[in-house]
Parts: C-alpha cells; sequence; structure tokens
C-alpha cells in the first residue's frame, strides 16, 4: 500500500479532505451536506492518512485522542440544546442570531453547534476505530 | 397546577436531601456532634407540619404541586390530609430523635457522614412517599425507598451477612415496587385519574371498573412486600443487619409502613368489596400469627423485635382490611402507639447493645442498675406495647376488641387472632424491657453503665410521649386520631376511645389477653425450646426459598446464555439473518401483501449503464477468487447505488452513501487484514450453499418488501410539512439536514451518543485482541 506516489500525495489529500468536510459540515443547512456526512469525510480522511503513512503520525498530527474529540463533540450537542431552556423554551429548541463578521452579516444558531457536536461525535468514533484496526495491522 | 404559597412544603420535601449532601461535610468539621445540627432538618420538617394541624383537623385538604410532563398530564404534586399528616410527623419526629440517637450510637465510626448521607436521603424519600399525590410522584419515591434502604442495610458492606439483607431487601421490595407500579397504570389506564386526590373524590369509581381485582392484586403485591406481610416478611428480620440506628427508624415510622400506608389510602376507594375483606384479614392475620411465634424463638433482642413488628404490620393490614369502621380507627391509633413505642424500644435495645457489648437476652441480666434512664424508657415503652393503661398502646388495644368484636362474620376468628398475637407481643415487649435490668447481674462483654445522652434522649422521649398522647387523648384524638381515621374510612369519624375503662366485652378481653401475655412471659424460655422444635421439624422456610430462587435464576440463566451465546460469530450470523428473512417472508405471505409485477422500468440510457455498473460490481463479488477483491467489488457496486440516488434526486442521501461505502470497505478491509484469514474462501460447498440459499432469501424478501412499500398510495402530509416549515420554523433549505438537527434533534443526540458508546465498546474489542490476555478475575483462574 505504502507506495512512494502515495505517501507523498496522502498529506496533501488528507488536508483537502478535512478542509472539504468542514465545507459540507457548515453548507449543511441549506445544501447537501451536514455534521454526519462531514464527520464520515473527516473520518475517511484520516483513515487514508493511517494507510498511507502509519497511526502514529495520524495520533500526532490529531493531538486529542479520537475518543476525546467524541466525547467532546456528545458535549457541544448536549451543551446547545441546553440555551433553550434559558429561554424557558423546551430542551433542544434551535435559537438564532446574526452577527456581523468583516462587515458581513453572518447567521449563527445553537442548531450549528449541534450539527458540529454530531460531526465530532462522528469524526471521533469512526476514527478511533479505523486507527484501532490499523494499528493492529503491524502489530 | 398553582403552586403559589406551597413553595415552603417543596423546600421541606427536598430539604433531607439537601441535608444528605453537607451531611460528609458536617461530620468532617464535628464529628459526632454533627448530630446536633442535622437533627434541625428533621424538626424543621415536623415543625413545618405542625402549622397543618389545624386546618387538617378542620377538614381541609391541600393539594399542590408543579406541572412535571404537562404532555402527558404527570404534575409532581403533594396531598395533604390527616393519614399523610400523621405520617409526615412520624416520619420527621422520630427521624430527629434517630439523627441524634445514631450520632450516640455510631460515635467515632469511619464512616458516620456517609451514614447521615443515607439515612436523610431515606428520610426525604420516605416523606415524599406519604405526601405523594400523582402517582408517578408516589412511584418514584417508592422505589426511592427501596434504594435507599439498601444503602442502610448494607451499610456494613465488609461483612457477608449484611450485603445478603440489602440484596434481599431491595429485591423484595423492588419487585412489589414494579407491582405496584403495573397496578397504579392499570388504575389510570382504567379510571383516567393520575392522582390520589382525584381517586379519592371519585370514591366508587375504581371498584367498579372491570379490572377492579387485578389492580388490587397488583397494588397489594407492592404494599405487602413492602410492609413484610407473609410470605414475603422474611426480608425484614434479615434487615436487622443494619445498624441499630436504622433498624429503629426502619420499623417504628417508616420504610415497613409504606405498605400500610398505601392500604390505609386505598381504603375508601377499594375497600368495601369482598375481594379487599378477604384478602386483608386472611394476610394480616397470618402475618400476625406467624410473626408472634417466630417473635418467641429468637434470643437477640433486636431479632425478638423485628418479628413483633412483623405481627404489628400484620394486625394493621388485618384491621385495615376488616371492613369496620371502628376496626380502622383502632389500626390509626395502633399505628401512632407502635411507631411510638417501637421506636422507642429498638432504641433501647441498641443502647443494650452498645453498653454491655451484646444483645443476646439469654446473656444479659442485673444492667438495670447500672442503666436506670435507658431502663425507664423501655418500661414506659414496653407497658404502652403491651396495651396496659394508662399509654397509648392501651387505647389502640381496647378499639381493636372493640372493633373486631362488633364487626361482621370473621369477627369471631380475628378476635381470637388478635388475642394470640397481643398475648404474645405483651410478653416479647416485657421480655425486652425486663429481662436484661432485672434479676442477678450477669457477666457481660462490657462493663455496662449508662450511655451519653444521645443515646438514651430517643427512647425516653418516644416513651414519654407514648404517655402524654394518652392523657391528653382529647387532644390527640382532635388533631391526630381524628382527621387519620377519617382519611381512612372515607368520611368523617370520631374517636371516643380514653383512658378511662369502660366496662364491658372489650375490658374482659383485655383481661384475658394480659393473663394471656403473664403466663406467656413465665414460659417464654420453654416456648421458645418449642418454637425452636417445630422449625427444625418444618427445616424449610421463605428466607431459604429466597436463597434458592436466586441460586435457580442464576442457574438457568448460565444455561440460556449456554445456548443462545455460544462464542461463535458464524452461528449468530446465521440466527441474524434467518430471522431476517422470515420476518420479511412470513408476514408478506400470510397477509397476501405480496407485491404486483412491476412494470418494465422506462429509463435514460445512462441510468441503464449505472445500473449494470452495479451488476458488474455484484458479479465481481460472486467471482472473486480471493477476500480483499470480493470487499472491493462490494464497494463498486455500493458506489452504483450513490450514484442512482443522486441521479434520482437524493443528493444528500447519496453523498452518505458514497462515504459510507468507502469506509464500510476500508474497515472491511483492514479487519480482514486483522482476523488473518486465509486469502481464499475454503468451505466446503454446502456450508456455501447454505449461506449463499439464506443471503439471496435476505435479499429476494427486502426487494420485495421495499417494492410493495412504493406500491402503496404515497402519504405526503410529512414532505408538505417539512417542506412548508422547514424554511420558516428552522431557517434551513436543506429539508433533510433540517430533520436531523431541529426537528428531531432529540432523537439525533441519542444517535450520536449511540455511536460514540459503539466506538467505545469497538475499542476495547479491538484492544483485548491486540495487546496481552487480561489477567482473569481472581478465583477464575
Amino acid at each position: 500500500m505504502r507506495t512512494l506516489i502515495f505517501r507523498t500525495i496522502a498529506p496533501y489529500l488528507t488536508s483537502l479532505m478535512v478542509l472539504f468536510s468542514i465545507f459540507v459540515l457548515l453548507r449543511g443547512h441549506n445544501e447537501p451536506g451536514g455534521g454526519f456526512i462531514g464527520g464520515l469525510i473527516a473520518a475517511s480522511a484520516f483513515a487514508i492518512y493511517g494507510i498511507a503513512c502509519g497511526v502514529s503520525p495520524v495520533r500526532r498530527s490529531l493531538y486529542f485522542h479520537p475518543m476525546a474529540i467524541s466525547g467532546c463533540g456528545l458535549l457541544v450537542a448536549a451543551v446547545s440544546g441546553l440555551v433553550s431552556i434559558f429561554m424557558e423554551m423546551p430542551f433542544l429548541t434551535g435559537q438564532w442570531g446574526v452577527i456581523n463578521l468583516l462587515g458581513m452579516p453572518v447567521d449563527i444558531s445553537t442548531v450549528l453547534f449541534f450539527d458540529i457536536g454530531v460531526y465530532l461525535v462522528v469524526v471521533g468514533s469512526i476514527t478511533s476505530i479505523a486507527l484501532a484496526l490499523e494499528e493492529r495491522e503491524r502489530a | 397546577m398553582e403552586a403559589d404559597g406551597h413553595w415552603l412544603t417543596f423546600l421541606v420535601l427536598m430539604l433531607p436531601f439537601a441535608g444528605a449532601a453537607i451531611a460528609p461535610v458536617l461530620v468532617r468539621f464535628s464529628g459526632h456532634n454533627a448530630a446536633w445540627l442535622l437533627a434541625l432538618i428533621p424538626a424543621f420538617m415536623f415543625y413545618h407540619f405542625t402549622g397543618f394541624l389545624g386546618p387538617v383537623a378542620d377538614g381541609e385538604t391541600v393539594v399542590a404541586g408543579y406541572s412535571w410532563i404537562p404532555s402527558l398530564d404527570v404534575d409532581f404534586s403533594w396531598y395533604i390530609d390527616g393519614l399523610s399528616l400523621t405520617f409526615a410527623l412520624l416520619i420527621s419526629g422520630i427521624g430527629a430523635l434517630i439523627v441524634l440517637y445514631a450520632g450516640g450510637y455510631l460515635k467515632g465510626h469511619a464512616h458516620l457522614g456517609r451514614f447521615f448521607s443515607f439515612i436523610l436521603m431515606f428520610m426525604g424519600a420516605m416523606q415524599g412517599l406519604v405526601l405523594a399525590d400523582g402517582f408517578l410522584t408516589l412511584f418514584v419515591f417508592w422505589e426511592l425507598t427501596s434504594i435507599t434502604s439498601f444503602l442502610l442495610i448494607g451499610f456494613d458492606h465488609a461483612r457477608e451477612a449484611s450485603r445478603r439483607a440489602a440484596l434481599q431487601a431491595l429485591i423484595v421490595t423492588g419487585l412489589g415496587g414494579l407491582s405496584l407500579l403495573a397496578g397504579l397504570l392499570l388504575i389510570w389506564n382504567m379510571t383516567g385519574l393520575g392522582s390520589m386526590s382525584a381517586l379519592l373524590e371519585a370514591e366508587s369509581a375504581l371498584r367498579e371498573a372491570p379490572l377492579y381485582l387485578a389492580a388490587l392484586l397488583l397494588v397489594l403485591g407492592g404494599a405487602f412486600t413492602k410492609s413484610a406481610q407473609f410470605p414475603f416478611h422474611f426480608w425484614l428480620p434479615n434487615a436487622m443487619e443494619a445498624p441499630t440506628p436504622v433498624s429503629a427508624y426502619l420499623h417504628s415510622a417508616t420504610m415497613v409502613k409504606a405498605g400500610v400506608y398505601l392500604v390505609m389510602r386505598l381504603n375508601p376507594v377499594m375497600g368495601d368489596t369482598v375481594a379487599w375483606e378477604t384478602i386483608l384479614p386472611i394476610f394480616g392475620g397470618t402475618t400476625l400469627i406467624v410473626g408472634t411465634l417466630l417473635a418467641v424463638r429468637q434470643t437477640d433482642l433486636k431479632l425478638m423485635l423485628a418479628y413483633t413488628t412483623v405481627a404489628s404490620l400484620g394486625l394493621l393490614v388485618m384491621l385495615t382490611g376488616f371492613g369496620s369502621e371502628k376496626a380502622a380507627e383502632a389500626a390509626v391509633l395502633y399505628l401512632v402507639a407502635h411507631s411510638m413505642f417501637k421506636g422507642a424500644l429498638f432504641m433501647v435495645a441498641g443502647g443494650i447493645d452498645h453498653e454491655a457489648g451484646t444483645r443476646d437476652i439469654t446473656r444479659l441480666g442485673g444492667i438495670g442498675r447500672a442503666m436506670p434512664i435507658t431502663f425507664a424508657a423501655a418500661v414506659l415503652a414496653a407497658i404502652s406495647m403491651g396495651g396496659l393503661p394508662p399509654f397509648f398502646g392501651f387505647l389502640a388495644k381496647e378499639e381493636i376488641y372493640a372493633g373486631l368484636w362488633q364487626g361482621g362474620g370473621w369477627s369471631g376468628l380475628m378476635t381470637l387472632v388478635a388475642i394470640v398475637g397481643n398475648a404474645l407481643m405483651f410478653a416479647i415487649g416485657f421480655a425486652v424491657a425486663l429481662k436484661p435490668f432485672t434479676g442477678p447481674e450477669v457477666e457481660t462483654p462490657k462493663h455496662a453503665h449508662e450511655g451519653p445522652v444521645l443515646l438514651w434522649l430517643g427512647p425516653l422521649v418516644l416513651g414519654v410521649a407514648g404517655l402524654l398522647t394518652a392523657l391528653a387523648s382529647t387532644l390527640s384524638h382532635r388533631f391526630i386520631t381524628n382527621p387519620m381515621a377519617s382519611a381512612v374510612v372515607g368520611e368523617p369519624v370520631e374517636v371516643y376511645i380514653s383512658v378511662v375503662p369502660h366496662v364491658g366485652l372489650p375490658l374482659a378481653l383485655s383481661v384475658i389477653t394480659i393473663v394471656l401475655g403473664v403466663l406467656a412471659y413465665l414460659m417464654l424460655a420453654r416456648g421458645r425450646e418449642a418454637m425452636a422444635a417445630t422449625l427444625k421439624a418444618i427445616g424449610w422456610g421463605p428466607d431459604q426459598g429466597f436463597d434458592q430462587a436466586v441460586r435457580g435464576s442464576v442457574r438457568f440463566s448460565s444455561v440460556v446464555t449456554g445456548i443462545v451465546q455460544n462464542g461463535r460469530l458464524d452461528y449468530y450470523m446465521t440466527a441474524t439473518f434467518v430471522a431476517l428473512a422470515l420476518a420479511l417472508f412470513v408476514p408478506m405471505i400470510l397477509f397476501g401483501e405480496l407485491p404486483a409485477v412491476p412494470a418494465f422500468p422506462d429509463l435514460r440510457f445512462y441510468e441503464w449503464i449505472v445500473l449494470a455498473i452495479a451488476f458488474i460490481g455484484l458479479g465481481a463479488v460472486l467471482y472473486a477468487r480471493d477476500r480483499l477483491t470480493a470487499i472491493v467489488s462490494l464497494g463498486i457496486q455500493g458506489f452504483a447505488v450513490a450514484l442512482l440516488f443522486m441521479l434520482l434526486g437524493a443528493p444528500d442521501l447519496s453523498f452518505t452513501q458514497f462515504m459510507v461505502e468507502t469506509l464500510s470497505v476500508v474497515i472491511l478491509a483492514l479487519v480482514m487484514t486483522r482476523l488473518r484469514l486465509s486469502q481464499a474462501d475454503h468451505r466446503p460447498t454446502g456450508e456455501k450453499a447454505v449461506d449463499i440459499t439464506i443471503a439471496a432469501a435476505c435479499g429476494a424478501a427486502l426487494g420485495l418488501m421495499l417494492l410493495r412499500v412504493t406500491q402503496v398510495p404515497f402519504d405526503d402530509t410529512l414532505s408538505v410539512f417539512f417542506a412548508e416549515y422547514s424554511r420558516a420554523i428552522a431557517h434551513g433549505r436543506n429539508i433533510v439536514n433540517v430533520i436531523i438537527v431541529d426537528f428531531r434533534g432529540l432523537d439525533t443526540l441519542g444517535e450520536i451518543a449511540v455511536v460514540m458508546i459503539a466506538g467505545l465498546a469497538i475499542l476495547a474489542l479491538v484492544r483485548i485482541r491486540a495487546g496481552k490476555p487480561i489477567a482473569a478475575p481472581k478465583g477464575e483462574g
């Protein structure tokens, strides 16, 4: 598997895929995409990187344990639902606001954070499974 | 439901739990003296409830609470009438004394803080139980008492006996709680009423409901297990493994009376039927006799008292179910009297144990001079227990005879049962209160002397209370007995009994009881031997039955596990897919729902090409020489299907399908290399044929079902709804995503939690294989 071409191109491919996954995540509310698909794309990106260059570079570049990322995602999703409780609305009711970013109005919402949570859970869980399996391959 | 002004009651309901949270901290700073501070919590609760005495005596009731689950019409609500108020006063009043007593009894114990936490939680649970109005509120607190009593009984968790007793109590009362839940839900379903107050107002609605008997049996299942009625009585004496303050509290005011409370509470709406007036007296009467006889057998002070508690609970159930108004009044009087004298006697037994070092009645004697205050408290309580004037127990006993003798068909038999039971309890009560203190001094493990104030305060207060409440009987009737009896009977009643003896049949029966009691007291040692011999002859009891049941279920489950989970993956896969094929095929054929043969599809040429690619992928899977090729070919087919989704206008779906295909190919390939399977499939043709059949059946069944589904007229309510509202409400144009993150956000939250847990589980599995074999648990290898 670890041909020179694959090994050389893998980091660039991975970066591109991760970037693309974030793009897919953010456009999800209006166009095809969203946290789940984005998460799957990012997870396959890391899986490819792992196949090409080995598991330890992936673990180093992720810095956190993938399962920690997953747990963090679950927390983000759950907490995003709490916001509405303080507005005296049922749990997980979407809250919307607009902020000005460099003169551009940007919609920001608890739903977005919920989707980011989904993304992180999927990335973390699938990546950790894939990495664990790849590690074993060499052991 | 409006709750303005009732927040203080809510606060009082939550106060013990707050106390439980701070108790360990308090104990760390002030040692056992924290008991004085912590006793303020039940004391405040007691004070709060005394405020209701006046209004409730005037016939008022309080119903209040907060909306809990509005969509299901479930409230967190409480109901204060004579019955619940008396219970609340007993729980908080005796609770305060118990907390103080525990401070003395467990002084210097390493886990005193934890103990206070547990007992305060238990107090809160019990208080919530008796005050609960909504069925769900009642059930939650009911099971909470089971759980907290589990913690208390197993407090001394290093000992095997404690753990067994705790587990036994939890299993018996917890199962009973589930039975109660079923009963309450049934009542809710039949009458449409979800709270006690509404049920009491509807009066006979429940009795006339079609499934009355089923509801009755289920509810009684809860009440009888909690109140240790025969044959569920065995857990209660075993619960004596708990520290004495727990026993005293459990037996006097709380846990075991919960079932009696429930029976009393439901008497106005469930009583007055043949079933009620048959089941309750029979079980109650049997429990009374069995309990006293078993009490005679014991030599341990606590166990003697424990079995008389069983007997008393039987008496209470018998009286409540007897059906006459006077009998219900008698039950009320006896309940109050019992709470006071049993609490006191238990604390005395604990005091003796603490100071003399043993609870064995045959090894105690003559310590009365060394412990005069405890002795006095014990005698006060025993007089009440024996039903002698001028104590509250006397009032109760007179009313019992008056009530039973006047009553209906069972009258003669029940009176006889009550006389025997009362006489034996008289004997046991005085045995506990006199034997250790009087007679020649016996060498005890510790040299006895009077304990600190914390140890004798509780029993003395309760003993004196048994005297004062009887002397001031007009007051105690007005504020306690009348309202409570009215709540039990279901209409206003008045109790007149006072300490002045009335000449009549009840008095004659009392005299007979006392004479029999004195005789039994004198012959206690011989009776004990006789009972021991009888029990040995019988040999088997429900307590052993419990052990056998537990062992049996463990063995049964290990046999079932051996069959169902034999550890062979191919076996599981075969079972799963055969079940899937059957589940799809059988109903379709049975109900004649096979799809019509579809028309030949009219597709564009590129759609044909994609379809062809999918088929080629499938062919490649079948003809692949080695497994890796097969896995990758499966990916081809999956990609083609994803492409079809895209062409047919489901970009989200196809997007996901692409990613899932990619990842499943990658992960399957990794798993395959990891399992070190041989490259090719070398199984015999027979096995292959079976697998091919199952696979083909699953595929055909799924395909047929999908065809059938598309042939049903399409109901577009949901699509129209989402198309209309996703932009307006959820600010998104992508309906699929809006559904996932907004309309059905809670589902998604659950799903991602599952994804994460599955990830953790897989990770653990992979680790087990990757690392060294895990060390086997002790004793297994």
